[in-house]
């Protein structure tokens, strides 16, 4: 097979997918062009809609039925791959191309064995035996470092975590040692130390395999600069730049991509010192895509040239980009940056008021499988502590952060909070008000005082009731308001939450995400609530859309001065919007801090892992590599002692296992950690985690 | 895997001691005094109370069932009413003629439907599939009555090549009654095929579009083996423990069937014993149905949870 003639493995040239809808094209992706040689890895990124899972399908040849590349060639080592034949391109996967799917435990066949699922590659591509690929696939196993391989060839995908799982796919894709490997979101569904560990492994793994080029999807900018030698960036199907990585951090050359490194809050950025820069507007629609540059409407340097398509600009250093001003850019004659918006100047920091919210001790504790047959058998039911002994306080006018990683019992709290879990223990007062643990035993006031926003905005919201409707319900129930007073009170929390009047009249269906998430913050703030509790209210959320919300939480709160309780998964988004910082693990918490002082040493070691293992977004950033071993512990287990002991990696010795660690206050700042270890013991131990380069600042 | 099982069987057991108990209030409150069904019209006070303590249907409710269960379960099922002979062996006869009835039905369609279902769903949406889908559908609108009679009519009357009739003598053999079996199975498969062809459709389409068939594909794997090792596996699931409910069905439910050709199975020693209100038949037959129904359950549970590596390698 030859080479084309620019010597790249992948060659993407001039191509255009569309999807036939209802009789006519809608274009995904329009004349993209991207070349890949061998031993480079391109990260493609772009939010929701920007067509690069589109682009991954047509190179792999395997458009949905409805889908077809309209124009242009995707040459493979020289052979243009829409024109291979079904039985030549079948060769071809899996053997020389493969893909490392998104969602690991959808992406296996859940009744065949993991080892099978690898095996049979080896035997149709390779012509091994079955001892022969058995054999292989436990060296394989080996390599992508899963523990007792044997075991592993033997389980079906629901025995494993989402991380091994990804193991296995990533296996089973460079079994073959395939010249093109296209990895699409392979950990973003992993919690963030999961993460960390296997962008070690796929880094690894890339490195040693200098023939292969390499093609990682992702919407994380910190992922994408970690992992990647150059960067493309799409925008609802365009090709906006395409760079060399440490370039495109350091100087973007496109006002898109300036605005997706501008909104997304970087770990160790606080409210209180930097301002994110939402894009203004919204993606457009593809049936319905601004002439000209598409990124017109939302462009702060749009001017009457944009009126035109813009060409890919070769911008020099191997650069290029699809805005006509780059060389403007990057001569710094103007600023791609999006305006500040007014409302969210930088905030000063809140003073401490008195407690809204005062959990104390609370636990959650659910009995498992409390059935039939247990019963009678006598078995005790499992016990599963989801929280065991919180005790944190929300001031008034404070935000307070609450961060963990999936099954952490962080969202967990909040439903004991609100009353839709029962705690088992403890007590949790709102004002002066006691809480009773069932929703039923709570009074209108309680209801009144103690709002929540809801992770999926899609899902919280009636899909048959028209906005005002939703708004007019926690006004009419907890407020008694008239009628004459409703369309009014309507008016201005749409207006609080930045949404023109007419969306009123509008049902959930006609509203996108953030749109959708901006209504669900209006009908909490309704009933002026003393206690606003957000449960990742942000993450199903694109980060252009992500950064208008959190500058909206910043901002109503610091109109009402209520108390707000905000959990989330990702540190940087917590660190940056909250005050104080809370730090949870297993149902406890492990260290609280004021958001000033989380992200300088001495740290709990939970936090410092956590810390270390947050992908920079800066590809020259440093980072201390502390990982964590094995996986979350199931609630259920009995741990004694410390609940990090398993897997922590300061562990001391007995008496981590054997004694409840005791809180410590570290000197100076408001700050107290959960662990054995003593603040002189920690700052002796621990260097500061991360540290951006001068040129991303 | 063994706790599923001793779980399946306990509902089992727990599902036919509640079944019986209905079925015995029910034949119990029924209107019509048993004893005056025994001894006619004509017979006298004191004779019909010394039948029912005879019988023993003075005793409390509880007794009565007891004595009845504990009959039931030893095998003594009692006299008929009509024919005055012992219920066991004639009910065990209509069983076993069933259990052929049913055993030939399946053997025809199962195969069919699957491949019909599997070969629509592969082709989703083209004309193969509208075919097979809709030629289906009509058929399973016919009533049997109407579909066995049409069957009749092409084989019996018109190629001459099967009985129109499938009345057969007791004590034959499998291999004898074989030729009167395959008309009325021909029919029942026409109501079942249909709707195990949909459903092995609808399987297949499913798997079709999650993301495993797509990490299968793009491993380069010919077509055949995607489906038959990777979809198939997981798409015929459901099919299967249908089949296994619908044996329940067979057993029992064919009274049109057995009616149109003269077959004597269950369904119709049913219709035979509710029309001369004969009471201990009535509780046997529905006694023995809903055993039969409650095994067909069973066996579908204990098959999921043997393809589903999900139940099998479960605690």
């Amino acid at each position: 097979m030859t080479r084309s003639e620019n010597g790249a493995v992948l060659d993407i040239d001039d191509v255009t997918v569309g999807y036939r809808q209802a009789g006519s094209w809608r274009e995904a992706v329009r004349h993209v062009s991207l070349a890949i040689p061998s031993g480079q890895t391109c990260g493609l990124v772009g939010e929701s809609g920007s067509g690069k899972t589109t682009l991954a399908l047509a190179t792999m040849r395997y458009l949905p039925e409805e889908g077809m590349v309209r124009q242009g060639e995707i040459r493979f080592r020289g052979r243009n791959l829409l024109e291979l034949k079904d039985s030549e391109i079948r060769k071809i996967w899996g053997s020389d191309i493969a893909m490392v799917p998104q969602d690991a435990l959808a992406s296996l066949n859940p009744s065949v064995n993991l080892g099978e699922q690898v095996a049979e590659i080896l035997r149709y591509h390779r012509g091994l035996s079955k001892a022969e690929a058995r054999e292989q696939t436990l060296e394989l196993f080996e390599r992508v470092q899963l523990g007792d391989p044997q075991r592993v060839c033997n389980s079906y995908p629901h025995q494993l975590s989402g991380g091994m799982l990804q193991r296995v796919l990533t296996a089973a894709a460079i079994s073959t040692e395939p010249s093109l490997l296209v990895l699409d979101e392979p950990t973003s569904s992993l919690d963030v130390t999961t993460q960390a560990v296997m962008l070690d492994l796929l880094r690894e793994l890339i490195g040693g395999q200098q023939q292969t080029a390499v093609v990682y999807i992702t919407h994380n900018l910190g992922v994408v600069a970690q992992i990647s030698d150059r960067v493309a960036v799409m925008y609802a199907g365009d090709l906006m730049e395409d760079a060399p990585t440490v370039d495109l951090y350091r100087e973007p050359l496109h006002p898109y991509t300036r605005g997706l490194l501008d909104c997304v809050p970087r770990l160790g950025e606080n409210k209180t010192e930097v301002n994110l820069r939402p894009i203004q507007g919204r993606i457009p629609s593809l049936q319905d895509l601004p002439s000209g540059c598409i990124f017109r409407p939302r462009c702060p340097l749009a001017i009457e040239v944009c009126k035109e398509y813009p060409p890919l600009y070769e911008a020099g250093d191997n650069r290029r980009s699809r805005c006509h001003r780059w060389d403007e850019i990057k001569a710094k004659e103007v600023s791609a940056s999006q305006p500040v918006p007014e409302a969210a100047q930088v905030s000063a920091p809140s003073v401490s008021g008195e407690g809204v919210l005062d959990v104390e001790d609370v636990k959650v504790h659910f009995t498992e499988g409390r059935s039939l047959v247990k019963l009678i058998s006598g078995e005790p039911p499992t016990k599963v502590k989801a929280v065991d002994g919180v005790s944190l306080d929300v001031p008034q006018g404070r935000t307070v952060g609450l961060v963990g990683e999936s099954g952490s019992g962080k969202t967990t709290l909040a439903r004991a909070v609100v009353g839709l879990a029962e705690r088992t223990g403890g007590t949790i007062k709102l004002l002066d008000m006691e809480l009773p643990p069932g929703l039923r035993e709570r009074t209108s006031e309680i209801f009144r005082c103690l709002q929540i926003v809801f992770q999926n905005p899609a899902e919280t919201l009636n899909p048959y009731l028209s906005v005002s409707q939703i708004l007019r319900r926690p006004l009419m129930r907890l407020m008694d308001q008239t009628p004459e007073e409703l369309d009014a009170a309507v008016e201005d929390l749409l207006h609080a939450v930045h949404l023109s009047g007419e969306y009123a009249s509008r049902l959930p269906g006609q509203l996108s995400g953030g749109e959708k998430q901006r209504v669900a913050i209006a009908r909490a703030f309704a009933p002026r609530p003393d206690l606003v509790i957000a449960d990742e209210p942000v993450t199903s959320l694109d980060v252009s859309v992500q950064a208008s919300i959190l500058n909206l939480f910043d901002e109503l709160q610091g109109e009402e001065e209520i108390g707000t309780l905000f959990i989330s998964h990702d540190l940087a988004v917590v660190g940056y919007l909250a005050d104080v910082v809370a730090v949870i693990y297993l149902g406890q918490l492990m260290e609280v801090s004021e958001s000033a002082s989380v992200f300088d040493p001495p740290h709990h070691p939970y936090t410092e892992a956590l810390l270390s293992s947050v992908p920079l977004i800066d590809p020259e950033g440093e980072q201390e590599e502390i990982r964590l071993e094995g996986e979350v512990p199931s609630p259920s287990e009995e741990i004694t002692g410390c609940p990090f002991h398993t897997r922590c990696p300061r562990f001391i010795g007995p008496i981590c296992v054997e004694e409840v660690p005791p809180w410590r206050d570290i000197e100076g700042v408001d700050k107290r950690t959960f662990c054995h270890y003593t603040e002189e013991e920690l700052r002796e131990r621990q260097r500061r985690t991360f540290r951006f380069s001068e040129s991303s600042e | 895997m063994v706790l599923y099982v001793v779980r399946r069987l306990g509902f089992l057991l727990l599902t036919l001691l509640v079944t019986s108990i209905i079925v015995f209030l029910v034949t119990r409150w029924l209107p019509g005094d048993v004893a005056r069904v025994i001894l006619g019209r004509e017979a006298g006070e004191a004779a019909l109370e010394s039948l029912r303590e005879e019988l023993g249907l003075n005793d409390p409710l509880y007794v009565q069932y007891g004595r009845w269960l504990m009959d039931f379960v030893v095998g003594d099922w009692g006299m008929s009413f009509s024919t005055r002979s012992d219920i066991r062996p004639l009910v065990m006869g209509r069983v076993r003629n069933s259990l052929r009835l049913a055993l030939v039905t399946l053997v025809i369609s199962v195969p069919l439907a699957i491949v019909l279902g599997i070969v629509a769903g592969l082709n989703e949406d083209t004309l193969i599939d509208s075919v097979i889908s809709i030629s289906a559908l009509s058929v399973v609108g016919l009533p049997e009555f109407v579909t066995g009679l049409i069957l009749i009519q092409i084989f019996a009357f018109g190629l001459n090549i099967l009985p129109a009739s499938s009345s057969v003598p007791p004590d034959v053999s499998f291999i004898e009654v074989l030729p009167k079996l395959i008309l009325p199975s021909l029919t029942a498969t026409l109501v079942l095929l249909a709707y195990v062809a949909r459903l092995t459709r609808a399987g297949v389409i499913e798997e079709l579009e999650k993301s495993y068939v797509r990490t299968a594909a793009l491993k380069g794997l010919p077509y055949r083996t995607v489906v038959f090792k990777h979809v198939l596996r997981n798409a015929l699931m459901p099919t299967i423990t249908v089949i296994a409910i619908s044996f329940g069905w067979l057993i029992s439910g064919l009274v049109v069937v057995e009616n149109v050709f003269n077959y004597p199975g269950l369904g119709r020693l049913l219709v035979f014993a509710v029309g001369r209100n004969d009471l201990p038949v009535i509780q046997a037959v529905i006694m023995v149905t809903v055993v039969g129904f409650a095994s067909a359950n069973l066996l579908a549970d204990l098959l999921y949870g043997f393809l589903n590596p999900r139940i099998r390698l479960g605690e």
